[in-house]
């Protein structure tokens, strides 16, 4: 056997290593991204249901005060970011870092601007590196997130708003919309846009103590109940972009597997007619 | 005997559905019994079980604050955790109590104390759920 052919042998048995690899991992997103998509779905009943009560006491009782609701001019802005723990999936963490990074350069001079809260040890790890303020990080979030699990990040970002440490508060996620789209979208979260009350119910509701109150235990977590469903679309989205990406990488080497099969055959038949030529060449010279 | 459905929903999934006569709950400014046909009414709920009567069988779920709409036909009960007793892990609640009882002797900063309290009442509250 040639030498080049030992080599060709060696390259095709690694791409198929890398192919199994990459196909095991597109079969697991897969079946995650139903999961996920399961959650999702099964988060809305909660946040419809708040929205819908929101937005009742919002028409129902005219001129409401709460702070959430208030325009501030904006000095200093928050900025929620949802990215992933892990790579591997395509463009998922770039495309919402670079939209957030352009999003910062385009509106603030200096890093005392704004505040950062990042969910995902791939942001976490971008934005230490630019060395970017980050008030409040969760990573290594499993697959199916709990409401528990981003309590912390999120009643920590409604807080400081509510306490005037920033004026506005956007978040950025990668918005589901199949597996093989995802767009990175910006949501302003805080302060709240008016509540569209014109669906609201026309039932006449008792509040108790008063609407005041109820709206003011009400909203800090419908904001909440905004940032879990964003996170879930996140999951959603992360687990559609890695089943995407494994499934193009799986494609690539099966090509570069067929195309190193060809080579492989060609070098092996032109040894083959070289030692025929050979042994032919020999016999001619002995007679 | 007039029904209502009475739903209780957290942000992971729907917990409860079910058609009931009467349901109890514990509200801000105190317990609240309440039967089909009632007033439409929104309150805030404390950490307390929430007992559902339907067809002679009475349902018991430890529900962990949030909040109550009422309409005259249906009730939802809105919360960011909520356990039907026999799903409840009654010696994983027993260790938090104890966690929370500790933490609250220890008594450290304000809002330390604050939480570990809640944590107690959360506690608390799935036990009795669950012994009912």
């Amino acid at each position: 056997m040639a030498k080049g052919m030992r080599d060709i042998k060696r390259e095709i048995k690694s791409k198929q290593n890398t192919k199994q690899i990459t196909k095991a991992m597109e079969m697991v997103a897969a079946s995650r991204l139903r999961r996920a998509q399961e959650a999702a779905q099964a988060s809305r009943p909660y946040s419809e249901k708040l929205k819908e009560v929101v937005a009742s006491i919002a028409a129902g009782t005219k001129d409401v005060k709460h702070p959430m609701l208030e325009t501030r001019p904006i000095k200093k802005t928050g900025y929620l970011v949802i990215t992933s723990d892990r790579g591997l999936a395509g463009g998922y963490n770039a495309n919402v870092l670079r939209k957030v990074t352009d999003a910062i350069r385009s509106k603030h001079k200096s890093n005392d601007d704004f505040v950062l809260f990042v969910i995902g040890k791939k942001g976490r790890d971008y934005f230490r590196r630019r060395n970017m303020p980050i008030v409040e990080e969760v990573t290594g979030l499993p697959d199916a997130p709990t409401f528990a699990d981003i309590k912390i990040v999120a009643s920590t970002a409604v807080q400081k708003f509510a306490d005037g440490t920033f004026d506005e508060l956007y978040v950025y996620y990668n918005k589901f919309v199949n597996a093989i789209t995802q767009i990175p979208t910006e949501m302003r979260l805080l302060p709240l846009e008016s509540v569209d009350g014109s669906a609201a119910s026309t039932a006449a509701y008792e509040y108790e103590p008063s609407p005041e109150g109820v709206l003011e235990a009400l909203l800090p977590k419908y904001a909440e109940t905004l940032i879990y469903s964003a996170l879930l679309d996140g999951k959603a989205s992360e687990f559609g972009a890695r089943m995407t990406a494994m499934g193009s990488a799986t494609k690539n080497a099966t090509k570069m597997i067929s195309n190193l099969t060809l080579t492989y055959n060609r070098a092996r038949q032109a040894a083959i007619t070289q030692e025929i030529s050979e042994i032919v060449a020999g016999a001619n010279a002995q007679s | 005997m007039s029904t209502f459905l009475v739903e209780v929903v957290t942000p992971e999934r729907k917990v409860y559905a079910e058609n009931a006569n009467m349901i109890s709950v514990k509200g801000v400014e105190g317990e609240l019994g309440i039967l089909p046909n009632h007033i439409p009414l929104v309150t805030q709920l404390r950490i307390a079980p929430v007992v559902i009567k339907r067809d002679g069988k009475v349902d018991v779920i430890a529900v962990n604050g949030g909040f109550i709409e009422v309409r005259k036909d249906k009730i939802v009960i809105l919360a960011e955790s909520a356990e039907l007793a026999t799903d409840i892990d009654l010696d994983r609640a027993k260790a938090a109590k104890a966690r929370a009882e500790q933490l609250l002797s220890a008594k450290r900063d304000e809002i330390d104390f604050r939480r570990a309290e809640l944590a107690l009442q959360r506690a608390m509250n799935r036990i009795g759920t669950a012994q009912k």
